[in-house]
C-alpha cells in the first residue's frame, strides 16, 4: 500500500516537473531524507539524520536551483571545490562502547570541534588562497569561527596520511570550537523542508543538545564540471546524535541480572512526533537497525525460548519476538549480506514515513522485554593518546594501540603465518607551539622496543615552523598480527609564546587536535540484500562503501607556561635600565681622565677653543649693551655658559615659531 | 737558582695534576645517568647549541629533508655532518651521548692548552715590555704570576665550563674556535687566526667582531703599555746617549706592520670561501645558503625563540608590544656595535684584553646566552691577572656569580616546573646577571685603565729618581 502510494506521488512529482518550461535534462534536483536508530550497548540510543540533496550536472536552470541550497552551489562555483567536509561536534564518541568498526563511527565519528578538509581543482599555488577564501566563506555561512583556520599554522597539507589521499587536500581543526543552535540553523536552512516538517522536524534544540555526542557534518562531492560547466553536486548533511533514553522506569526484571534496558520512543527521546514527510523529499524513511552482536543475541534467545521457530530475525514473525516490542509495524525486515563475519549480522527494520500525517503521527517507540548484553564490534586496535612528563619545559606524545576483541578473533585464525601484518596508519598535526622531536620517535611493541626502520614501513613528516606552519606526521606501521599493545611516543618542547598570541584563558592550556588512525586494509561495509527499495536509499549505499575503519583520538590538553600578563611595561623599563647601565658606565670610564691628564686636556682645549669663546662673550657684551671685559679666570665659563643657553633658548624659540607658521 | 728551578718544576708537575684532575672530574660527571639532566637546563643549552637540536638536525637530513626544515636546527651545516653521526652512535652499556661528551672534554683540554699556551706569550709580552721601561723592579716587587697557568686552569675548573663539557652542548667547539683565532694572532701564526676567525664567526656570528683586536694583535703585537711612554723612553735615550741603556733592545712595539694583517684579511677570504664552498656543497640539495644564513644569522638577530635562558631579551621580546619589535632589535644589537669604537680606541694598545673585553660584551647582550659564554670569558679574565690586581668589587662580583647561578635554577623550577613562581622572578634572576656582567667588564676595563696610569706615573718618577 504504502509502496505504491509512494510510488504515485513519484509519478505526480515527475509530472509536475515534465510541465516546467524546461525539459532538456532528465535528470531532476533530488532530496531524501532518512533517519537510523540503533540502541547502543550501554543504554543509550544513536540517531542518525541523513539528508542528501543531488543537484545533476546541468545548466538548464542557469544559476538558479528547484531543491538545492544556492549558497552551496556558488561556494562550489567559486572555490573549484572537489570534495569538502565540515562537521561540528560535541562531545566525544566512545570507541570501546558505541563500537568502532561500523560504518557510522568510521564516517560519522568525528573529533570534537571543527573539523574541515577540502580537495580543490585549482592549479598548486592557488589552492592555499581558495582554502582562504572557503573558510571565511563557511564561517559567514556557518556562524562559527572557522576563519580562524585561514592562517596557516592551522591547517596542513597531508600527503597520505588522511584518506582522500589528494595533492589538493586542506585539512584543519579547531578542536576548541563550542557548537550550538547558532550553528544549527544555518545548516538547517540548507535543507528544503528546514525543520518544519519532515524527519527534521524532529530536531528539537533542548534535546538534541542534552546528548552524549553531537555530531553535525556537511559534506560535498562536487561530480565535475557537466554540460554547461555547471558542477553536478552532491550534498550530504548528517546528523549524529546519542541520546539516552528517559530510564527512570528501569525494571530490574531478574534480580541478580542485568536491568533491562529503558524503552524509548520518538516522542521520549526527542520529544517530538514525525508528522509526515517533507513533500520535496523523494524519500522518506526511518530505519531501526540492530547491531551485529544485539541480533546475534535476540537470535540465541528466540532459539532458547522456542525450538522450533525460525531462527531468523528477519522474518515476519518479528512481531511477537519475545526479546522487544515495535509499535509500528514495519515495511520491510532485511538482514545483512555478510561473507567474512558468518557469526551473525546486522539487522534493518525499514519504516516508510509516506503513510502519516499531521493528524496520524508517526511515534516509533521500542520496548525491551527481557535484558540483553551485547557488545559492538570493536575497531582492530583501540587507539588511545596521552601525554607524559610534567613541567611546562617538555613532555612527551604517546599514542597507545591494544587489540581488541576483534583482532583475537580475526586475525588470531591467521596467526601461524608469520608474514601476517596489521596495517595501520596515523596522521597526526601538531601546533607549532608544540616543538615535536621527530629523532626522538620511539616504538613499541608487546612492552619491547623496536627499532622505529622495523615498524615503520613509512614515515612522512613536516616539521613545524614557529608562526608559520604547524608540524604534520604521516606514518604507516606493520604491526604483527599477533599484537597485544603497541605505543609510540614521540618527545616535544613547549614553546614560548609572544603575550600577544595567547588566547583569552591562556591558564587554561591549548589543545593538541586528534590523531586520525585508520586500517586501510578493513574495510567497514554493511551490505544489505539488493533490493529496489533499498537501493534508493543514499544512506544505505554510503555504508555499502569500502571505507577503511578509521577512528580519530583525544584531543590533547597542554598547559603552557605564561609570562606576567600585567606588566609588561616594567620589563622593558628594566631591561632598558639595564642597558643604559651599561652603555653609560663603561663610557663613564672610558672617558674618566684622573687629575694630570685633565689639566693636560685643558690647556690643550685652551688654545683651541679661546677664540671662539672670547668672540661669542664679546657679542653678548655689545648685545647688553655693557663695556666688554676681558675675562679673567673663572668668570668666563659661566658667562659663556649663560650665553649659550640664551643662544640655545632663542634657537629652539625660533624653531618653533619657524614650525608654527608653516604648519598652522 | 737551583731553588727556584725546583720550585718551577713543581709548579708544572702540580698544573698538570690539576688538568688530569679535571679531565677525570669531567669523566666522572660523564658517568652519571642521564648526564644528571644537564642537556636540558635552558643556562646550558640555547636553541643555538642545544646537541638535541643538532641531533634532530641530522635526523631530518638523514631522512632527505633540509636540515633547517622546521625551526629546531640554527647550527651550521658542517658541524651536522661532524656530529651528526656521533649522536646516533651508541655503545651498549655506555652513557647515550659518549662520543660527544668525549669530544667535548678534549675540546675544553684543547682550549686551556691554547690559552696557556696565549698566557706564556702575554706573560713574556708583558716582562719584556716591562724590562724595556725599566720598570720590573719596581713593580715587580711581588714576582710576575704565571697568568697562562692560571687562566688555563681557571677555564678547566670553572663550574660553568664543567657543566656546559657535560651537558651536551657545542659551546665547548665554539669556544675552542675562539681561543685558536686568539692564539693563533697572539703567536702571529696568520692562516691559524684566520681560520679561527672564520670559523668562530661562523659558528655563532658575534665572534665577527674580534676582527679588530685579531688586527691590533697582528699589526702592533701582544699587549703591551701605551705606546707613548716607549716614545718617550726612545725620546729620553736619544738626549741621553747613555751606553747603560744602549742594553735596551733596540726593536720596541712601535708602528702598525700592515703586512701580517694584509696576511689575515687574505687568509680570512680564503677560509671563508672554503668554508661557504663546503656549506653549499652540504646544502646543495635544500635551500643553499640563502636559507642557511636565514636560519642561522637570521635567527640570531631576529630573536625568534622566546623560551627562557640566562639573558634578558627572551623576555623582554616576548612582552614588548609587536610595534616597537623592529626597533628594539635594532637598539639591542647596536649596543655591541656601538662600544666598539670607543674601546677599540682607548685600548688599541691592549689587543687581547680588547678581545676579552668584547667577548664579555657580546656574551652579556647575545640573544641566545649560555654559561659557556660566560666560562670563555671568566677563563680569559685569568689571562691578565697581573694587570687586573688591583680591580675593584672583585669579591663581591664572586659572591654575585655564586649567588645568581644558585637562584637561577630555582627560579626556573618554581616558575616551569611547580607553577608556584612567576616569570618575573626568574627574569630578575637574568637581570641581576645581565647587572654582574655589566659590572665585571666595567671595573676590568677601569681597572686597566689604571694600571696603564700607574705605570705611567712610576715611568714619569723613574727618571726624577734617577736625577736625585
Amino acid at each position: 500500500m504504502a509502496l505504491l502510494q509512494r510510488f504515485i506521488f513519484l509519478l505526480l512529482f515527475m509530472m509536475t516537473y515534465q510541465l516546467l518550461p524546461c525539459t532538456g535534462s532528465i535528470l531532476e534536483e533530488e532530496f531524501t531524507e532518512e533517519l537510523l536508530l540503533k540502541p547502543l550497548p550501554d543504554r543509550k540510543v544513536l540517531a542518525h539524520f541523513h539528508f542528501q540533496t543531488k543537484a545533476p550536472p546541468s545548466s538548464s536552470n542557469g544559476r538558479h536551483h528547484h531543491l538545492f541550497p544556492k549558497a552551496i552551489s556558488q561556494l562550489v562555483q567559486k572555490f573549484q571545490v572537489k570534495e569538502m567536509e565540515l562537521s561540528f561536534t560535541q562531545g566525544r564518541w566512545s570507541y570501546e562502547r558505541w563500537g568502532g568498526f561500523d560504518p557510522m563511527p568510521s564516517n560519522n565519528a568525528k573529533p570534537p570541534g571543527v573539523e574541515l578538509w577540502a580537495v580543490f581543482d585549482v592549479p598548486q599555488n592557488q589552492i592555499d588562497a581558495s582554502w582562504k577564501n572557503l573558510t571565511h566563506t563557511l564561517s559567514g555561512l556557518f556562524c562559527a569561527s572557522i576563519n580562524f583556520l585561514e592562517s596557516s599554522t592551522t591547517y596542513s597539507a597531508p600527503e597520505w596520511g588522511f584518506p582522500p589521499a589528494s595533492r589538493n587536500l586542506r585539512y584543519g581543526t579547531l578542536p576548541r570550537e563550542a557548537v550550538c543552535t547558532e550553528n544549527l540553523t544555518p545548516w538547517l536552512k540548507l535543507l528544503p523542508c528546514r525543520d518544519k516538517s519532515g524527519l527534521s522536524a524532529l530536531l528539537d534544540r533542548p534535546s538534541i543538545y542534552r546528548g552524549f555526542y553531537h555530531s553535525q557534518r556537511l559534506r560535498l562531492i562536487s561530480t565535475g564540471p557537466g554540460l554547461g560547466g555547471m558542477a553536478g553536486i552532491i550534498l550530504e548533511q548528517t546528523l549524529t546524535v546519542v541520546l539516552q533514553p528517559n530510564g527512570r522506569r528501569t525494571i530490574v526484571a531478574h534480580s541478580g541480572e542485568a536491568p533491562v534496558q529503558p524503552s524509548w520512543s520518538m516522542s521520549s527521546i526527542f520529544g517530538r512526533k514525525v508528522n509526515g514527510r517533507c513533500v520535496l523529499a523523494k524519500s522518506s524513511n526511518v530505519y531501526l537497525q540492530f547491531d551485529r552482536g544485539l541480533a546475534k543475541e535476540l537470535k540465541n534467545h528466540q532459539n532458547e525460548n522456542k525450538d522450533s521457530g525460525t531462527n531468523n530475525l528477519a522474518s515476519e514473525d518479528f512481531w511477537n519476538n519475545p526479546g522487544f516490542e515495535l509499535s509500528v509495524k514495519p515495511d520491510g525486515v532485511f538482514e545483512e549480506i555478510n561473507g567474512l563475519h558468518s557469526e551473525s549480522s546486522s539487522v534493518l527494520y525499514k519504516f516508510s514515513m509516506e503513510k502519516y500525517s499531521e493528524s496520524e503521527p508517526c511515534d516509533l517507540s521500542f520496548k525491551w522485554k527481557i535484558p540483553v548484553v551485547w557488545s559492538c564490534k570493536q575497531a582492530p586496535l583501540h587507539a588511545t593518546r596521552f601525554l607524559m612528563g610534567s613541567g611546562n619545559e617538555r613532555g612527551a606524545i604517546a599514542i597507545s594501540l591494544k587489540s581488541t576483541e576483534l583482532t583475537e578473533g580475526f586475525l588470531g585464525a591467521n596467526s601461524v603465518d608469520d608474514g601476517c601484518k596489521v596495517q595501520v596508519n596515523i596522521f597526526q598535526v601538531v601546533p607549532w607551539y608544540v616543538k615535536v622531536y621527530f629523532h626522538s620517535l620511539r616504538v613499541s611493541v608487546d612492552q619491547q622496543l623496536k627499532a622505529p626502520a622495523d615498524v615503520i614501513e613509512k614515515i612522512h613528516v613536516s616539521p613545524s615552523k614557529d608562526k608559520v606552519s604547524p608540524g604534520v606526521m604521516e606514518m604507516i606501521l606493520k604491526l604483527p598480527c599477533t599484537v597485544k599493545s603497541a605505543s609510540l611516543s614521540i618527545d616535544f618542547d613547549k614553546g614560548f609564546l609572544h603575550i600577544d598570541e595567547y588566547p583569552p584563558d591562556a591558564n587554561q592550556g591549548f589543545d593538541i587536535p586528534s590523531a586520525v588512525i585508520s586500517f586501510p586494509k578493513f574495510h567497514a561495509s554493511l551490505i544489505f540484500p539488493k533490493d529496489d527499495s533499498l537501493n534508493e536509499s543514499p544512506m544505505l549505499s554510503k555504508f555499502q562503501q569500502k571505507n577503511p575503519v578509521m577512528s580519530y583520538t583525544e584531543v590533547l590538553l597542554v598547559p603552557l607556561t605564561t609570562p606576567d600578563f600585567s606588566m609588561p611595561y616594567n620589563v622593558i623599563t628594566i631591561t632598558c635600565t639595564v642597558f643604559a647601565l651599561y652603555f653609560g658606565s663603561l663610557l663613564n670610564v672610558l672617558r674618566r681622565r684622573v687629575a694630570e691628564e685633565e689639566r693636560l686636556l685643558k690647556s690643550k682645549a685652551a688654545t683651541k677653543t679661546n677664540r671662539l669663546s672670547l668672540l661669542l662673550s664679546k657679542l653678548s657684551a655689545k648685545l647688553r649693551g655693557k663695556p666688554w671685559e676681558p675675562p679673567s679666570s673663572p668668570q668666563p665659563t659661566s658667562s659663556f655658559i649663560s650665553s649659550k643657553l640664551v643662544l640655545r633658548v632663542i634657537l629652539v624659540a625660533g624653531i618653533a615659531m619657524v614650525w608654527q607658521y608653516y604648519f598652522s | 737558582m737551583e731553588e727556584t728551578h725546583q720550585r718551577k718544576k713543581k709548579k708544572v708537575a702540580s698544573f698538570w695534576s690539576w688538568v688530569v684532575a679535571s679531565i677525570i672530574f669531567r669523566l666522572i660527571l660523564i658517568y652519571f645517568p642521564k648526564n644528571l639532566n644537564l642537556a636540558a637546563r635552558p643556562e646550558v643549552s640555547t636553541p643555538l647549541t642545544s646537541l638535541r637540536r643538532l641531533a634532530e638536525g641530522f635526523w631530518l637530513k638523514q631522512s632527505s629533508m633540509s636540515p633547517y626544515a622546521g625551526s629546531m636546527y640554527h647550527g651550521s651545516p658542517l658541524l651536522l655532518s661532524l656530529l651528526g653521526p656521533l649522536t646516533v652512535k651508541r655503545i651498549e652499556g655506555q652513557p647515550n651521548h659518549l662520543f660527544f661528551s668525549l669530544l667535548s672534554v678534549i675540546a675544553d683540554v684543547c682550549s686551556a692548552m691554547l690559552i696557556r699556551a696565549t698566557g706564556k706569550k702575554l706573560q713574556m709580552a708583558y716582562s719584556y715590555s716591562l724590562k724595556s721601561l725599566g720598570l720590573l723592579t719596581q713593580l715587580g716587587s711581588s714576582e710576575i704570576l704565571s697568568s697562562g697557568d692560571i687562566a688555563a686552569l681557571v677555564y678547566l675548573w670553572n663550574p660553568f665550563t664543567i657543566v656546559t663539557c657535560v651537558g651536551l652542548s657545542t659551546s665547548p667547539i665554539e669556544n675552542l674556535a675562539v681561543i685558536l683565532c686568539l692564539f693563533g694572532a697572539c703567536s702571529r701564526l696568520v692562516p691559524l687566526a684566520a681560520f679561527g676567525w672564520v670559523i668562530s664567526t661562523h659558528l655563532s656570528l658575534y665572534p665577527a667582531i674580534l676582527i679588530i683586536p685579531v688586527v691590533f694583535l697582528l699589526g702592533y703585537g701582544p699587549d703591551a703599555p701605551p705606546r707613548k711612554l716607549f716614545m718617550k723612553e726612545k725620546y729620553s735615550k736619544n738626549l741621553d746617549e747613555s751606553p747603560s741603556e744602549g742594553l735596551m733592545q733596540p726593536k720596541l712595539p712601535i708602528g702598525f706592520s700592515w703586512r701580517p694583517v694584509i696576511y689575515f684579511v687574505f687568509w680570512a677570504l680564503l677560509w671563508s670561501v672554503y668554508v661557504l664552498v663546503l656549506c653549499s656543497i652540504s646544502l646543495k640539495q635544500y635551500g643553499g645558503l640563502q636559507e642557511m644564513f636565514t636560519s642561522t644569522y637570521g635567527f640570531i638577530l631576529t630573536v625568534e625563540d622566546l623560551s627562557p635562558n640566562i639573558g634578558a631579551l627572551w623576555y623582554f621580546f616576548a612582552e614588548v608590544f609587536d610595534f616597537f619589535r623592529n626597533f628594539f632589535l635594532i637598539v639591542f644589537h647596536v649596543n655591541i656595535l656601538v662600544m666598539i669604537l670607543p674601546l677599540a680606541i682607548r685600548l688599541n694598545h691592549r689587543p687581547c684584553f680588547l678581545a676579552f673585553v668584547y667577548i664579555a660584551i657580546s656574551s652579556m647582550l647575545k640573544s641566545y646566552p649560555s654559561v659557556g659564554d660566560s666560562a670563555l670569558y671568566l677563563g680569559l679574565l685569568g689571562l691578565f691577572v697581573n694587570q687586573l690586581a688591583d680591580m675593584q668589587f672583585s669579591f663581591f662580583l664572586f659572591c654575585g656569580y655564586v649567588g645568581v647561578s644558585l637562584l637561577s635554577p630555582v627560579m626556573h623550577n618554581l616558575w616551569i616546573w611547580r607553577g608556584t613562581g612567576n616569570a618575573n622572578f626568574y627574569f630578575a634572576t637574568a637581570t641581576v646577571y645581565a647587572c654582574l656582567q655589566t659590572i665585571l667588564v666595567v671595573e676590568s676595563v677601569s681597572a686597566m685603565l689604571n694600571h696603564d696610569r700607574k705605570l705611567r706615573k712610576l715611568r714619569v718618577a723613574k727618571p726624577e729618581d734617577a736625577k736625585s
